[in-house]
């Protein structure tokens, strides 16, 4: 388990100081995959270096099993790395990139060995335990680099955006094998990534990061379907967003005015802003096109997007502002739209919220 | 690195562009060898120069002498003395500068690109001053009325000046001085290439700072140590201004040697045959550490 506390950390110092993390809190369960989500720059690779060991908070507290390891370097935490950029040692074979870290931790040639072997079976790589990493391919380079930092067994296993230079099919069969191997080893994993779709579909927990902050910390399903705010909602996947007025709140669940007059009511969770109008969130794929007088919302197409799986279409609700809703194509029922029609719109019930900003 | 690229075939035009580099090579490095080799054949003149009579006696008394009352043949215990100084206070410099060196070489490896430069041009600024005034500025430190023994007096440490120049620690210390850059250099642009992000897998497998060094660092650069030490050895080992001047002339090098017999001894077939032994002695060094530096590692490609 890994306990984050309020850590800070300030790059450069006078003018040139730069707060790459402004207190950062969460906790990271035991054999979990955790992800670290956000836009470039947000810090994701400063805390995840944290941990490792690379950089010193400049404040706040880091627990690894309820110990505080803030001040110890990198080579005394039972913490690993796959770096992004592999940097497997050149001048030493496969089979001795992965016994590297046990043979530092002084453990006998016999156990070595025998550890060196899974590994090279846990990453399918057996056959080429002789070979320098200069003479494989990226992808099996990713798995000797994976190997060598799962061998010497540590609690938790970092991975910086590990994926991002392979190409799309190597990609997600490395998805599903790196899922398999965290549930075959139970070592929590701490993953970095900006691709959201690789977030969604690996992980147990993500912590959506901006600016140097986290926003939301929560299970795949609790983020796409109840962000926190406005930044969570528009990172993770397509958002519509509407001003509506706030009538009244009872619990996790608000009344709301939409712009066509009609009232909703909607989940709220957490605060929310006292003033009249709020925002309020709702996902394409939960609205629904509908005869013009029909449903909640009443608007004209402005533009017809085809997906092939599915289609976007455009609605411009004049005052009320534009949305998008979004329909799975089915061959037989394709609606016979065109732009310039006068459309209504339904809200899914149970489908969206309103926001804490 | 896995496939090398077979190098191309010579054609006639690479073979005419190829002339010039060819020429260089013959005239400025082949035929002074064969010259010299032919001179340490032949028998001395009377007022330097070579008389054309075949002689191998140049090369017997390389290493022997011959006694003048006894007429018997000793081995030339002076010259021995000479090559022995020589090829230690080479290896020695080469060590120092390495002690001296890599560090140097690490610390700007590890500055932000932009300031390295600036660190680079203080390590290269000697080199703008000329050799003599270089090695007089050491001398005026470790001179007997010099700046350290004048300080060490002043605050007491000593009562008597300690006599440092006309030592082979004066050579010593010359031509470390002289040579420092030719070490930092090439392990430095060795350094640069090296991707720290190696070092930091080493700390995070557990090895701590020395380990990394010596399992992570150094054999990533040792292409450039290797580089290094040749560049230092081989100058040092022939080395004639520093043993002139800092020596004294009684720690005589290898060098000194040779310019001796080519001057006031006026016997150019020894110093002929002398030229040629300094060639073998650092072709042999060259062989020996070329060949223990790469023992462990495997042939690429
Ligand atoms: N050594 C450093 N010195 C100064 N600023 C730094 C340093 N390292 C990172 N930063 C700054 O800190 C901020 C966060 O960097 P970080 O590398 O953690 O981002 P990231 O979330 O990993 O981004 P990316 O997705 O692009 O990898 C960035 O604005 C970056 O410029
Ligand atoms: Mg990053």
């Amino acid at each position: 388990m890994i306990e984050i506390d309020n850590l800070t950390k300030t790059y450069g110092a006078g003018p040139q100081a730069y707060q790459a993390l402004r207190g950062v809190t969460a906790t990271v369960r035991a054999n979990e995959f955790f992800t670290l989500l956000g836009p470039s720059g947000c810090g994701k690779t400063t805390l995840l270096r944290m941990i490792a060991g690379f950089e010193t908070p400049t404040s706040g507290k880091l627990l690894l099993d309820g110990q505080d390891v803030s001040a110890s370097p990198p080579y005394r935490r039972p913490v690993n790395t796959v770096f992004q950029s592999y940097a497997l040692f050149p001048h030493m074979t496969c089979a001795e990139n992965i016994g590297f870290g046990l043979k530092m931790l002084g453990k006998p040639k016999a156990e070595i060995t025998r550890t060196v072997g899974e590994m090279l079976d846990l990453v399918q790589m057996t056959p080429m335990a002789n070979r320098r990493p200069s003479q494989l391919s990226g992808g099996q380079q990713q798995r000797i680099a994976l190997a060598r930092a799962l061998a010497p067994k540590p609690k938790v296993l970092l991975l910086d955006e590990p994926l991002s230079a392979l190409d799309y099919k190597l990609r997600k069969d490395m998805q599903i094998e790196l899922k398999r191997i965290q549930k075959d080893t139970g070592i929590t994993f701490v993953f970095v990534t900006h691709d959201q779709e690789e977030a969604l579909t690996m992980s147990d927990r993500i912590a959506i990061m901006n600016a140097g902050t986290i926003r939301q910390i929560g299970s795949p399903r609790d983020i796409y379907d109840q962000p926190a705010e406005r930044f969570v909602a528009d990172f993770i996947g397509e958002t519509n967003f509407l001003t509506v007025g706030l009538l009244g709140v009872a619990g996790q669940t608000a009344r709301v005015a939409l712009p066509s007059g009609r009232e909703l009511d909607l989940r709220a969770p957490g605060e929310l802003p006292k003033g009249p109008q709020v925002t309020m969130a709702i996902r394409p794929e939960h609205l629904e096109l509908v005869a013009a007088d029909a449903g909640q919302l009443s608007g004209r197409l402005s533009n017809i997007v085809y997906f092939g799986t599915d289609t976007h279409f455009h609605v411009d609700l004049g005052e009320g502002g534009a949305l998008v809703v979004r329909s799975q194509n089915k061959p037989d029922q394709m609606p016979r739209l065109t732009a310039g029609e006068a459309v209504g719109i339904s809200v899914l019930p149970g489908t969206g919220q309103v926001l804490r900003d | 690195m896995a496939t090398r690229p077979k190098p191309p075939a010579v054609d006639g035009a690479r073979a005419a562009l190829l002339t010039p580099a060819l020429l260089i090579v013959t005239l400025g490095a082949l035929a002074p060898v064969l010259v010299i080799a032919l001179y340490s054949i032949l028998t001395p003149g009377d007022y330097g120069g070579v008389s054309w009579t075949v002689s191998f006696q140049n090369w017997l008394n390389v290493i022997a002498e011959r006694d003048f009352l006894t007429d018997e043949m000793t081995l030339a215990a002076a010259h021995l003395e000479i090559f022995w100084r020589s090829v230690k206070l080479a290896f020695l410099t080469t060590l120092l500068t390495f002690i001296f060196g890599f560090p140097a070489a690490y610390f700007i490896a590890t500055r932000p690109p932009h300031r390295r430069d600036l660190w680079l041009m203080l390590i290269m600024l000697p080199f703008w001053t000329n050799l003599l005034i270089r090695i007089f500025a050491v001398m005026q430190l470790i001179r007997n009325d010099g700046i350290i023994n004048n300080l060490l007096l002043s605050i007491g440490a000593i009562e008597a000046p300690i006599q440092m120049l006309y030592t082979e620690f004066a050579v010593l210390v010359g031509m470390t001085y002289l040579y420092l850059p030719l070490m930092v250099l090439p392990i430095y642009a060795s350094m640069e290439r090296f991707d720290f992000s190696l070092a930091e897998a080493g700390y995070d497998l557990y090895a701590p700072r020395l380990r990394v060094l010596q399992q992570v660092i150094l054999p990533a650069i040792k292409p450039g140590i290797i580089a290094g030490s040749i560049l230092v050895f081989i100058p040092s080992l022939g080395d004639y201004v520093v043993a002139r001047v800092l020596g004294g002339g009684k720690q005589l090098m290898l060098g000194n040697l040779i310019g001796m017999q080519f001057g006031e001894l006026r016997n150019w077939p020894l110093g002929a045959a002398l030229s040629l032994t300094l060639l073998a002695i650092v072709a042999v060094a060259m062989v020996i550490y070329v060949r223990t530096a790469g023992a462990e590692e495997e042939p690429h490609g």
